[in-house]
């Protein structure tokens, strides 16, 4: 961080309650202010003004408060926290509160941003609407990204997530584009080799390059993860409304992020809500996920995809059960799918894409998308249904109709949903393998998709044409 | 003279100041050197606690506060309509015009343009005793409304002059001789938003408000003046639906308010609605809309108040006489943003941190919906409908927001995960759904069909039956159950697809017309009514789902009119005859 050695010094520190200081006898501090806090050993951490009065101030300190007493020294900077923009920050590593992690050195700009950014006017929105292809059907057949949305990816620990991400950040491309995304990854309490796996990924397809990095790793300090997301997102929009570039940020793991929310709340002690968060972990959440999207007249694009674990695969959880409200869908993935070996184990029954319907149709993708799209999310929610009965009164008791819906929803996991790791489909072969899926039911079963597009898709009608 | 002070303290968007005077609660304040507007909502001894609309970061202790001397307004008269504010009503066009595509800080701009000239026409003449709510003139705002102007609620007198011509909204077009003197007329009122508008006289409700989605009109309806809540998890159509009703109602006025709630969810409204046609006068919906977006990340209070501000401004149409129809996506962000200035006041919470206030709030809102006879001579009736989402933490209807809302509302729409992971939208459940204005609504529908109410009733009774077999099916499985009820649950699912399953984005089912309602619930209980003997006596279920009409009429939805409707009865008929030829069935 470039802050001049300016500002106010203060050692009267009166006391420390976890990430919280307490300070006296201060003037003209101003609300949500930088602080730089020197420990006696002389290193020095980052924080930012809570709560001001006339003479005391509320500061949360980003680093360990742990080894600190009073005497440290706390420097009021007299800004908020703004990081330099350039060009130059494409390809670099930085760890959770801006310092290089990549031996070079620090970044050099008179463009410094707020790391809290603006909010977008909802008037200069452009409605997100270029269809992203991921080559994973799952996520183009049924819940489409589209340029400058953000949808999440619910996971549980142990599941394949990452390597989904990272499979996203690979592949993207609009078809008939040649434009690649520029990565901004963003790292919150994340282990070591999750880090590397991301790195190693985006070298191998030199994605590293096109590339910024903020890692906060799982033994960095948790308070620190405030800052990281709002540094990448901050990163992000420079890119994407000043350089013009379509920005693909990926943020893991949120729900890190609101514990250390949680933490600075409880230190305050704040009212809590659910399960100790604090009340405005709704709003908090909003104004780092709300950042992504397009403006009118602007070239660039932030679309997010931000990762977080669901404790105990609660997906009613605060995190997740808030992160759902803000976010344009969400992609769900489920231990049962991955025990029976599927990859991606993604659920698409709880899954959604708000935007989907924007990015696809006859001028993006192909006319049928849609109606085949609800189509599979029928059939494949009654095929779910008739595996519970089976429990029930086993194979035999199935009507022929739910039989048929069965070897749907078996067929669909496994050709559809599965694929490989670096299998990356076009929306053609992806709408294909659902058209040979759903001719397995009953024609007049697929009543969700439109008379024409069965007479024009379906194969058993492509063949006669 | 205004009041001035200090800022003491600034606790997020709390900002805590003294004034030499003695400022009023609910005053609006100029806070800081930035000016930022913010409103009085505790005063304690000499402290004054401030809600600031807009990010505090930066304000320091030490920097003035200004007292305006009133509280929060709201601007009426014509240049509301289809415009984009924010929850303070600042135009978020001319913001962006100002200040670029990010929201700046304290930028103060007027809510109605004050240079933009309106054609005003006077309706009374020199001489005419007029009392509040009368109206002196029109303004064709926009091709399809009319703006009337009144005589603010609080004035009475003789028209001393009134004149036609082209105005500004702060022009003096008139002036009225009251019992204080000489005042001028202007097109412009303003109003407090916490408090609602005075009428004359409450009225019972008549009317349905209708929407052109079946499962809404036809077996949840809301009346115009009344008010429901569509609370529902994630992912359950909360934000589609409520577009679908503020596209296709027959409200006169629609205004939605975006509380709390994503940015692009409210382009794709700035985008998409000025293309959309009344299906009804075939023109254009923007032109009959007011859009108030306070999105997710912009600060909490203004999202508090913007739901005041859109409730006033549809009581300001009401009283023109028009149905107003509120939109308000999401009352729970607007019960957080409520938490949150009450847990900075440091009140102590009643459930789920909330305030213990939070009901009595609740209730303001929806009391403020109703149909009434408009202050002014002349009878007017106008109405204000009040539908409100609610974001319920976990989908769970037992968190306080969703039970104090099922108390001052008619109709209840719940929304439902299961419904929405197969993609049956709207996903409203029929089971847990209610709604209070039956009797307005049955009144309207006999128009088409006298029998309405039975088929109605009747419909809804299969559904319920076959999700009780649906339990039994559960353990022995469908094939295991009688044809009688087998039929009962194809029945169900004939319901569930041919009528409640209706696509928002096909272009002909998006919106469904009340005559084409009735006639294709008609047919499919015609349907019932035919096969259920054929069942009885002996005709295996499969035969009837062999019977090539029942695809038919999954898919006369998607058909304009209602001639399809008519030709799938004949058909019907036909086919009936067949099996109960083939199966030698004579007592039908």
């Amino acid at each position: 961080m470039t802050v001049e050695q300016a500002g106010l010094i203060y050692k009267t520190t009166s006391e420390i309650r976890g990430p919280i200081l307490m300070v006296e006898g201060i003037r003209g501090v101003s609300y949500d202010e930088l602080v730089r806090i020197r420990r006696p050993t002389g290193e020095e951490v980052t924080g930012s003004v809570l709560d001001v009065s006339r003479d005391w101030a509320m500061v949360q300190c980003f680093g360990d408060t742990s080894g600190m007493d009073l005497n440290i020294t706390i420097r009021f900077t007299g800004e908020t926290l703004k990081i330099p923009m350039s060009p130059e920050l494409i390809g670099r590593v930085f760890s959770g509160s801006f310092e290089p992690l990549d031996g070079m050195p620090r970044p050099l700009s008179t463009d410094l941003r707020d790391v809290n950014g603006g909010t977008i006017n909802p008037a200069a929105r452009d409605v997100p609407s270029e269809f992203i292809q991921t080559g994973i059907s799952a996520i183009d057949g049924m819940n489409s990204l589209v340029r400058g949305q953000k949808l999440p990816i619910f996971s549980e620990s142990g599941l394949s997530h990452n390597m989904m991400a990272a499979q996203i950040a690979r592949q993207a491309t609009i078809p008939g584009s040649e434009e690649d995304f520029a990565i901004v990854f963003g790292a919150m309490g994340i282990k070591h080799e999750e880090a590397a796996y991301f790195r190693e990924e985006f070298e191998k397809t030199g994605a590293l390059s096109k590339s910024v990095m903020i890692l906060n790793l799982a033994d960095d300090p948790p308070i620190e993860r405030i800052v990281t997301p709002r540094i990448a997102q901050t990163i992000a929009e420079y890119l994407a409304f000043d350089l013009g570039m379509h920005v693909l940020v990926i943020l893991t793991d949120m729900t890190n992020y609101a514990e250390a929310l949680r933490a600075i709340s409880i230190a305050r002690e704040e009212i809590p809500t659910r399960k100790g968060y604090p009340g405005y972990l709704y709003s908090d959440l909003a104004t780092i996920y709300e950042r992504a999207g397009r403006i009118t007249g602007r070239s660039g694009s932030v679309t997010l995809m931000p990762i977080l674990s669901m404790p105990a695969g609660d997906i009613t959880h605060p995190v997740p059960d808030l992160t759902g409200y803000i976010t344009e869908g969400q992609l769900l993935l489920q231990r049962e799918l991955s025990l029976r070996g599927i990859y991606p184990p993604m659920n698409p029954l709880p899954s959604l894409s708000r935007l989907m319907k924007d990015g696809i149709g006859a001028e993006t993708t192909r006319e049928d998308h849609s109606d085949v799209s609800n189509q599979l999310y029928m059939a494949y929610a009654e095929g779910t249904r008739a595996r519970g009965l089976v429990r029930i009164v086993g194979v035999v008791g199935l009507s022929e109709r739910e039989r048929t819906w069965l070897e749907f929803a078996d067929r669909f996991e496994n050709e559809f949903v599965k694929q490989g790791p670096y299998e990356n489909r076009s929306i053609e072969q992806t709408l294909e393998i659902a058209w040979d899926l759903l001719s397995i039911l009953p024609e007049e079963d697929l009543i969700r998709i439109r008379e024409t597009y069965i007479n024009k898709y379906h194969p058993a009608h492509k063949s006669e044409s | 003279m205004s009041l001035v002070g200090t800022i003491e303290r600034i606790n997020g968007s709390l900002v805590l100041a003294k004034f030499d005077g003695e400022p009023k609660m609910g005053d609006l304040i100029e806070v800081g050197n930035l000016k930022l507007m913010g409103e009085i909502v505790r005063l304690s001894g000499e402290t004054a606690y401030v809600q600031c609309y807009e990010v505090t970061s930066g304000l320091r202790p030490g920097e003035p506060v200004v007292d305006t001397g009133h509280p929060l307004v709201a601007e009426l008269g014509p240049g509301i309509m289809s415009t984009i504010v924010d929850g303070v009503q600042r135009s978020e066009t001319e913001l962006w015009n100002l200040t670029g595509p990010f929201v700046s800080r304290g930028t103060n701009i007027v809510p109605l343009n004050r240079e933009k000239v309106w054609p005003f026409e006077a309706k009374v003449e020199t001489g005419d005793k007029v009392v509040g709510g009368d109206i002196i003139g029109t303004v064709q705002e926009t091709e399809s409304f009319e703006h009337r102007v009144m005589i603010p609620p609080d004035q009475s007198g003789t028209i001393k002059s009134i004149k036609s011509g082209d105005f500004t909204v702060e022009d003096v077009v008139g002036e009225l001789e009251t019992a204080d003197g000489v005042v001028p007329l202007k097109m412009m009122q303003t109003w407090p938003v916490r408090m609602g508008r005075p009428t004359n006289e409450r009225l019972p409700l008549e009317q349905p408000l209708m929407t052109g989605q079946r499962v809404i009109d036809t077996f949840f309806p809301c009346a115009k003046g009344g008010a429901a809540a569509i609370p529902g998890g994630f992912g359950t159509g909360k934000t589609v639906t409520l577009q679908q009703i503020a596209k296709w109602s027959d409200a006169d006025v629609i205004i939605l308010i975006g509380c709390g709630e994503r940015g692009n969810e409210m382009a794709d409204v700035v985008a998409h609605f000025p293309e959309l046609e009344d299906p009804r006068s075939g023109r254009r919906l923007i032109q009959r809309t007011v859009i108030i977006a306070n999105v997710s990340n912009m600060p909490v209070s203004a999202r508090e108040a913007s739901i005041y501000m859109g409730v006033t401004l549809g009581e300001y149409y009401r009283d023109m006489g028009y149905d107003v129809a509120i939109m308000a996506d999401s009352t729970s962000r607007w019960a957080e943003a409520l938490r949150d200035i009450s847990g900075r006041l440091e009140e102590i919470p009643a459930e789920a941190g909330f305030p213990a206030y939070l009901s009595d709030r609740i209730a303001q809102i929806y009391e403020r919906a109703g149909r009434v006879v408009t202050l002014g001579g002349g009878r007017r009736i106008g109405s204000v409908t009040l539908l409100g989402a609610v974001s319920p933490p976990g989908g769970d209807f037992s968190e306080p927001v969703t039970t104090h809302t099922l108390r001052y509302i008619g109709t209840f729409w719940a929304l439902d995960t299961e419904l929405a992971y197969r993609r049956h939208f709207p996903a409203i459940n029929w089971l847990r759904s209610f709604t209070r204005y039956m009797d307005v609504a049955s009144r309207w529908w006999s128009q088409f069909d006298p029998g309405w109410e039975d088929i109605r009733a009747r419909a809804l009774r299969l559904l319920e039956e076959a999700s009780e077999i649906e339990e039994t099916a559960r353990i022995i499985g469908e094939k295991a159950l009688p044809d009688e009820q087998r039929l009962v649950l194809l029945m169900a699912e004939m319901l569930r697809e041919g009528f409640l399953v209706q696509n928002a984005f096909h272009e002909v089912d998006t919106y469904c017309e009340a005559e084409k309602q009735a006639a294709l619930l008609k047919v499919l209980i015609d349907f019932y009514n035919e096969v259920e003997p054929l069942i009885r006596q002996g005709v295996p279920i499969e035969r009837i789902r062999e019977m090539g009409v029942v695809n038919d009429l999954l898919r006369l939805k998607e058909n304009p009119g209602t001639d399809p409707i008519d030709e799938a009865r004949g058909l019907l008929k036909v086919q009936a005859d067949e099996v109960a030829e083939e199966y030698e069935v004579t007592e039908r």
